[in-house]
């Protein structure tokens, strides 16, 4: 389980953000990325996600290996913490949410409504739902965001954990979590706004 | 595949889901439609099967731009694109939800509010039959509009505008069905055409709309 990334051109809008990435990311290892709003960094983490496809370049990853957290955290707000855990356990074929559900301390919140949480809590439940998926290597963007400074230690431990167990992280954030890892400013890779490769896409959007 | 149709089942029931949304809209047509043409029985029971069928029709379209746009909204649909789940199966899921939660109680209501309508005697089971199997198309393509359109703001016109056309042929062979069963006809050519329409939508509107929807979600 690796993740490997050659020249790889990323767009937005049919238009280039970021070229030329290359990185790989071996199993126990955490690469964060760094760089200035606009940047270019949710964009990057989606088209590894699989969301979009690159402009160019490659992405060498196993099938179903990446779990992907966005800004929104997909919670159904009239259903309760359990029962959103439960549905993407289903999802991925998992049955087990207590670890998660002890990870990120969100046992007295069990049985209420999602609608009902704080940010914060809901944040929390988003990130518990990276432990049921089961998958080796997580893609994070702005996890941290509402969190506070005892559900940022939760968090960090958690990812600790996984990476641990032989997981991997790629992880978008502003803040020190207190992680041994390497961390990638993805300015210098902003791309030339000459290259208009993926204009021609725009036709088909 | 279960935990998703179980968990939109939840949601439509739970408050604020929506359910029922389309079979309320379907009781004003039929309620309405009596004072707005008079009350001359021969006439309402002549136009009986094609309001009855405009009327599921219209219910079930009301309830469309909820389909996926609440998923997109709080981003569910991009961590189910992630997921294990192929987006074909995940939208034909959803169809069958929406089908579930709108098709089948229009279905089940559709004989009484018949009577509204002084429906003729024969009709009734034709009327069901059609709506049986000619609902689930409605749903299928439904599936592909809102695809189509996730993420539009106010995407509920265009939309409309897009599914409408697709409608006619469900609703020209429905309404026939239900037509020459309440006049004693024989309905075997149009009940072959709405079970054809209907499986053929089943077949290929998946793929269709799961294509739409991953260029949405780029």
């Amino acid at each position: 389980m690796t993740l490997t990334i050659r020249d790889l051109c990323v767009a937005r809008g049919g238009l280039p953000v970021l070229e030329g990435l290359n990185f790989s990311l071996a199993p126990g290892q955490a690469l964060i990325l760094r760089g200035p709003n606009g940047s270019g960094k949710t964009t990057l983490l989606r088209t590894l996600a699989g969301l979009q496809p690159p402009l160019s370049g490659e992405i060498i990853a196993g099938e179903d290996q990446i779990a992907y957290a966005a800004h929104s955290d997909g919670l159904k707000a009239m259903l309760t913490v359990a029962e959103n855990l439960t549905f993407w356990a289903d999802v991925f074929g998992q049955r087990d949410i207590e670890t998660a559900i002890d990870a990120f301390s969100l046992d007295p919140l069990r049985d209420r409504l999602a609608g009902t949480l704080s940010a914060g809590q809901k944040r929390r439940l988003g990130l518990a739902r990276m432990l049921i998926t089961g998958r080796p290597i997580w893609m994070l963007d702005e996890p941290t965001v509402s969190l506070d400074v005892d559900a940022v230690a939760l968090f960090a431990s958690a990812v600790r954990a996984h990476l641990g167990a032989g997981g991997a992280a790629l992880i978008a954030t502003h803040i020190d979590l207190g992680l041994e890892a390497e961390v990638l400013d993805v300015t210098p890779f902003r791309a030339a706004h000459d290259a208009r490769l993926g204009a021609s896409d725009e036709a088909f959007l | 595949m279960k935990a998703l149709l179980r968990r939109d089942l939840i949601l439509a029931i739970r408050a604020g889901g929506g359910f029922g949304l389309g079979l309320a809209f379907f009781l004003i047509v039929t309620v309405l439609v009596p004072f707005g043409v008079g009350p001359q029985s021969e006439l309402l029971s002549r136009i009986a099967p094609g309001i009855l069928w405009l009327g599921a029709l219209l219910a079930c379209l009301l309830s469309l731009d909820r389909l996926l746009a609440l998923d997109w909204e709080d981003g569910t649909l991009d961590l189910l694109a992630t997921s294990p789940l192929p987006l074909e199966a995940a939208l034909s899921i959803k169809a069958l939800a929406h089908w579930i939660t709108t098709g089948l109680p229009l279905v089940l209501a559709a004989p009484v509010f018949g009577v509204l309508l002084s429906l003729p005697q024969p009709g009734y089971f034709w009327l069901v039959i059609s709506l049986v199997l000619g609902t689930p198309a409605l749903s299928v393509i439904g599936t592909f509009g809102a695809a189509l359109t996730v993420g539009v703001k106010r995407g509920g016109l265009l939309m409309s505008l897009l599914v409408l056309p697709l409608y006619v042929p469900t609703l020209i062979f429905g309404a026939e069905v239900a037509r020459r069963g309440a006049e004693g006809m024989q309905t075997t050519t149009p009940l072959l055409m709405l079970a054809g329409i209907t499986l053929g939508v089943i077949a290929i509107m998946p793929f269709a709309s799961a294509v739409a929807l991953r260029v949405n979600l780029r």
